[in-house]
């Protein structure tokens, strides 16, 4: 699992089966700085999540366990919304969005 | 496996059912002597490890699970050992005993 932000929404409405009333969002994962660490990414929301959350996800086969249905296309999922991550002597979940 | 030092805490309250209860750090993978490498990630802890620990990490599904008890569990990242030394061809590379005394 990694730490992200979610940074937007993405909505489809056409998709593949399976996937009906699953939230996809975009997502910046981060570092234990609160720095952006590789590219954004969509994962599906197992939990509800908007943008500016900071939130955890899995990514892999796992993503698609985390959804409703879980023999889904889907490579990663929101598994958890963070009201806290201390980190050193700061706290990400205070932190504004980056 | 990887090793990976406990570099914070992560509370989460609304999150997947399998998580609830569960223990979650903020790894930072390392070399045995200590250099960063990898991306930070957050894992299960399973074996009560605290921050500035050392520590065994998998990051793979189906080990998780198993771990977890749930053969469908949306996990993949787990602590699973306290690590007290790491010796690299011959020599020492990291002594847990050496950094808390």
């Amino acid at each position: 699992m990694y730490l992200a932000r979610v940074i937007g929404r993405v909505v489809a409405t056409t998709r593949s089966t399976g996937l009906d009333g699953v939230a996809m969002q975009w997502i910046q994962p981060l570092d234990e700085t609160g720095e952006a660490m590789g590219d954004p990414l969509v994962a599906a929301a197992a939990i509800s999540s908007g943008p500016g959350d900071l939130v955890h996800f899995v990514d892999g086969r796992e993503g698609a366990l985390a959804c409703p249905e879980t023999f889904v296309p889907v490579d990663a999922a929101i598994t958890g919304y963070v009201e806290e991550a201390a980190i050193g002597a700061v706290d990400l979940a205070a932190l504004e969005e980056a | 496996m990887f090793l990976a030092e406990v570099v914070g805490t992560v509370v989460s309250t609304v999150q997947i059912r399998i998580l609830d209860g569960e223990k979650l750090l903020a790894l930072r993978p390392v070399t045995p002597d200590g250099r960063p490498t990898g991306k930070t990630r957050i894992g299960i802890d399973r074996v009560q490890a605290g921050v500035g620990d050392r520590v065994l990490v998998i990051d793979e599904g189906s080990s998780a699970r198993q771990i977890l008890g749930d053969p469908k569990g949306a996990v993949k990242t787990v602590i699973v050992g306290l690590v007290d030394y790491v010796e690299v061809r011959g020599k020492l590379a990291y002594d847990h005993t050496e950094r808390t005394s």
